[in-house]
């Protein structure tokens, strides 16, 4: 391999064009190492050069997030880089945002190795350490020479491709990813002493921090249940016979919406169960037990609800990952709203 | 109360006239064990193989992995309640053939059960991959309802295992491990000054293919109670359940339990092992409540100072793990537990489906949604019909050529909640 190649992206003020009133400078190009990146390049030495500076103002990157990105990208490509680094932003919030935003695009549209660096308090942190690799700073300027130990040895391995190791191992800050590996002690052992150490007052670490739980407050009561439209929403795997989306028995990746209208039972021969987590003998013989279509049919017709909705949804709760969880529920919500869906009963198994 | 394991190391298995075990090579007159098994009216076809460590064979769906023991002194037999009388077990003598297993697989009973890999990226993922199996392919009759499957399939293995072990019964073991567990009071008097622990052992019994016996006693209708440590290394709990692969506790799991192993090793020197409670895992939120209440009372009743806890299954068993742990630690009684995750395939979902921040000392056993490849085999025990169906598989998981793309999920023992394994996660 010979010298890498990287395009480095800086704001206005650290470019040097000025404080806030020109921060709406638009996107542009030099050649070679501008401002900080001296000191970056003085710290590749012979194995990488910076052979573009892409420059742009916070204000415009901000407010015209999209074209900006675009042009960056665009000015970005132009120079075919094996890697690109955006910052150090410090504790700059606009600057950081704007780093962790073009960070990403490049690694993501253009597929070059990305990163940047900011202070562990930058609101960009928060935004992109999910999907970029950010390198922690000090909060102001005076941390730049720490910052470049930190960001060379890293920038070198992201762009020769060799396998990255965890935060603690790189320096990076944590993106949330759950990574699998090979402890050297079995698990068993690993709890005894965990709890040896936590009887002796003595410091250990969790292997799981514990999330912050999502819980929700219900709605309060429908005022007249006998107006309203009311939907099936299942996680119990009640499908059309053969199961025609192909829903996973465990660890859904989606959802199906099927139409009930006109349906006065579901029926061995109609409906079954793609759920793994449970016998579904019963629900098979008789899908009603899980989605109860035929007792809200009754109640719609003495008129004791409203109308019972025409769709109903339906996923498999077995391994599923709370963020597809949640994702199902925002669009499936979103659809319920539109069709002037008054209440739903959610069913398990 | 004492308990001697004699390992007899197992170095070959093979088929051969007589069924008998010399100089650590186990034969096995394959039709005389078909025609115990076959006894079952509810069995149509079985069928006996060998899968061995390093092998390119793939067995699924596997349901239960068991070992072979025998009693050969104290009270009891192996399996109480299910295949012996129910008499108390847990000291005396038990060979056990080390290093081989009986693995049912056959005709899938529900969606839950699990691939084993004998060689390939697959293998380091369980345990099973490292012990000589005996694999029993039973095919049920038909029309008979799934949970008489699983049962019938279940009993199978154990007559299988109490027929191997027998074997053993006159055979000088290779190493001898002894287990020395204390009552209450002589364990206090013994080492006043060692802090005093118990191991919470949550047993999967959802319901519905999801369930543990206990002495024979389906775990569902059991309020907590309390056992020596030895008990289930002769069998007194086994499983009969169809929770997915990676984290269910198959009756091997429960045999060599390695959470009550552990704290054996420590016990006497750094902590007093007092006993282990077992509690179960209901699906109704009065029983979840119940046997929370009863467990962390039954820790404070026993003058604990900390617990580990161990789950078993995921999602709505969440919720019991941390039900368990908040009451405990709510009693002044520190806690420790052990769980899997499911992060999603990327890993960058909620772990938990419940937390609570007085679980601060978590051991995890990985992210089951890990997605692996398994690249085909060169035979294949049981069927690979089922792979896109059983949890963990996906439509499209099972490739023409037999490259199964899956879930860590669908591998027996991947991410087992007793800590038998090495995998872990971390954050990156």
């Amino acid at each position: 391999m010979g010298k890498i190649r990287i395009v480095h992206y800086l704001n206005q003020f650290f470019a040097g064009i000025g404080g806030e009133e020109k921060a709406d400078f638009k996107p542009e190009v030099r050649e070679g190492v501008v401002g900080p990146g001296m000191a970056l390049q003085a710290g590749f030495k012979d194995e990488a050069e910076i052979v573009a500076t892409v420059i742009c103002g916070d204000s415009y990157f901000n407010e015209n997030i999209e074209e900006a990105k675009a042009k960056v990208l665009e000015l970005v490509k132009q120079y075919n880089p094996d890697l690109f680094i955006a910052g150090p932003a410090f504790n700059a919030g606009r600057y950081g945002v704007a780093c962790g935003a073009i960070t990403e695009a490049v690694q993501n549209e253009l597929n070059i190795p990305a990163l940047t660096a900011m202070y562990e308090e930058n609101p960009g942190v928060d935004l992109y350490r999910k999907s970029i690799y950010i390198i922690p700073t000090k909060d102001s300027a005076v941390g730049m020479r720490d910052a470049v130990s930190k960001i060379v040895p890293f920038a070198l391995k992201l762009a020769k491709g060799e396998k990255i190791g965890s935060p603690e191992e790189e320096g990076y800050i944590k993106r949330g990813i759950r990574v699998n590996y090979f402890a050297d002690k079995r698990g068993s052992q690993r709890a005894v002493e965990m709890l040896i150490k936590k009887i002796n007052g003595e410091k250990y670490e969790t292997e799981y921090p514990m999330p912050d739980f999502d819980r929700v407050t219900p709605n309060p009561a429908i005022k007249d249940i006998t107006k309203a439209k009311i939907a099936l929403v299942t996680s119990g795997g009640i499908v059309p016979k053969g199961n025609p989306d192909h829903i996973e028995s465990s660890s859904a990746s989606k959802y199906g919406k099927y139409d009930i209208e006109g349906l006065m039972d579901l029926t061995a021969d109609t409906f079954q169960t793609a759920h793994g987590g449970y016998d579904p003998v019963y629900a098979n013989e008789d899908a009603d037990r899980v989605l109860p279509v035929d007792v809200l049919r009754d109640l719609e017709k003495e008129g004791k609800i409203g109308k019972l909705h025409r769709y109903y949804y339906s996923t498999v709760g077995n391994g599923t990952s709370v963020a597809n969880a949640k994702k199902f529920a925002s669009e499936i919500a979103k659809e319920l709203v539109a069709d002037g869906v008054d209440a739903v009963i959610l069913t398990s198994t | 109360m004492r308990l001697e394991l004699g390992n007899v190391l197992i170095k070959d298995v093979q088929f051969g006239d007589t069924t008998k075990l010399e100089e650590g090579v186990l034969s096995i007159n394959k039709q005389e064990l078909i025609d115990i098994l076959m006894e079952d009216e509810h069995l149509k076809k079985v069928e006996v193989d060998i899968a061995k460590p390093g092998e390119k064979v793939r067995i699924t769906p596997v349901k239960d992995v068991i070992e072979p023991r025998v009693k050969v002194e104290g009270p009891g037999g192996v399996f109480p309640g299910i295949l012996s009388k129910v008499d108390m077990v847990g000291s005396g003598k038990t060979n056990v053939l080390k290093g081989c297993a009986v693995m049912t697989t056959g005709k899938i009973v529900g969606f839950q059960e699990g691939i084993v890999d004998m060689s390939g990226p697959g293998a380091d993922y369980t345990p099973f991959s490292k012990l000589i199996n005996i694999v029993l392919v039973c095919d049920p009759v038909d029309g008979l309802k799934q949970h008489e499957h699983e049962k019938a399939v279940r009993l199978a293995g154990f007559k299988a295992a109490k027929y191997l072990g027998e074997t053993a019964r006159n055979v000088i073991p290779d190493e001898v491990k002894v287990y020395e567990v204390d009552t209450l009071t002589e364990g206090l008097k013994k080492y006043p000054n060692l802090p005093k622990v118990g191991y919470v052992q949550m047993l999967q019994t959802q319901g519905l293919l999801h369930d543990t016996y206990v002495y024979g006693v389906d775990a569902k209708q059991i309020i907590p109670t309390i056992m020596y440590p030895t008990e289930s290394m002769d069998g007194a709990i086994v499983s009969g359940n169809c929770v997915s692969a990676c984290d269910k506790n198959t009756t091997y799991h429960h045999l060599n339990n390695p959470v009550i192993e552990d704290l054996l090793k420590v016990h006497g020197k750094e902590l007093n092992f007092v006993g282990v409670i077992i509690t179960n895992e209901n699906v109704y939120l009065a029983d979840k409540e119940r046997s929370s209440n009863m467990t962390a009372k039954l820790a404070e009743f026993l003058g604990l100072d900390a617990v580990i806890i161990s789950q078993e299954g995921f999602g709505n068993p969440d919720t019991d793990l941390i039900m368990n742990c908040k009451k405990i630690e709510a009693k002044g009684i520190k806690t420790v537990i052990i769980t899997d995750e499911y992060a999603g395939r990327d890993g960058a979902s909620q772990s938990l489906a419940d937390a609570d921040k007085a679980a601060d000392a978590v051991v995890t056993a990985g992210n089951a949604n890990q997605v692996i490849t398994l690249p085909p085999m060169d035979k294949v025990i049981g069927s690979l019909e089922y792979v896109d169906i059983i949890a963990g598989g996906f439509n499209g998981s099972l490739a023409e050529d037999g490259t199964i793309t899956v879930e860590i999920q669908a591998i027996t023992g991947a991410t087992n909640e007793i800590g038998f394994s090495n995998l872990t996660a971390r954050t990156y």
